[in-house]
């Protein structure tokens, strides 16, 4: 199980990991508790132990990447951080541009500034981004509200 | 690289806590 180095690396860089497997006798427990009945499932929980991120069934190296990167994003942004969330939300456009979390994280990205700036222009821009790119994706309709 | 995977979750959930990390839960059927 995540045989990428990248992958391994990143989660021992940014987690505490930890596991239930299906035979154990607390998976019951736990997938009641986290409603999470099917594996795989990864949940990404901040230090308070509440969830913040979900990803459920299989992904290539790159998408779980850009999907755990997501995931800590949305956690700085849940948290008010909103200086982090969108340094964070830029890095995952930055750096995994062809997964699916991209045009999300460029939403998010926007979304944050606008939260710890104040500054509408941000969604502006990022309308104006969506046109650009990710244009075929649900997060260019979201966006396309902005008035880019 | 190999991750150190802790099987005592209430106890990671502690120790994400006092630690101010994130914790992964990797609810998982992998050949063990």
């Amino acid at each position: 199980m995540y045989p990428d180095e990248r992958v391994a690396q990143f989660i021992q860089d940014n987690f505490i990991p930890a596991r239930v497997h299906v035979k154990d006798p607390d998976f019951k427990r736990f997938s009641q508790r986290y409603n999470a009945p099917w594996t795989p499932t990864l949940l990404l929980l901040d230090p308070s132990g509440t969830e913040r991120h979900r990803i459920e069934g299989f992904l290539p190296a790159e998408d779980l990447l850009s999907q755990l990167s997501l995931g800590l994003a949305h956690s700085a942004f849940a948290r008010e951080q909103w200086n982090e969330a969108e340094r964070r939300f830029r890095e995952v456009v930055d750096r995994y541009p062809r997964t699916e979390a991209a045009p999300e994280a460029l939403y998010w990205a926007g979304v944050s500034r606008y939260k710890g700036k104040g500054d509408a222009a941000a969604l502006a821009e990022t309308g104006r981004e969506f046109t650009r790119r990710y244009q075929d994706s649900s997060w260019a309709k979201k966006a396309s509200v902005w008035g880019g | 690289m190999a991750i150190t995977w802790r099987k005592d979750v209430d106890q990671a959930l502690k120790d994400a806590q006092s630690q101010n990390r994130h914790l992964l839960l990797d609810f998982s059927a992998a050949p063990m």
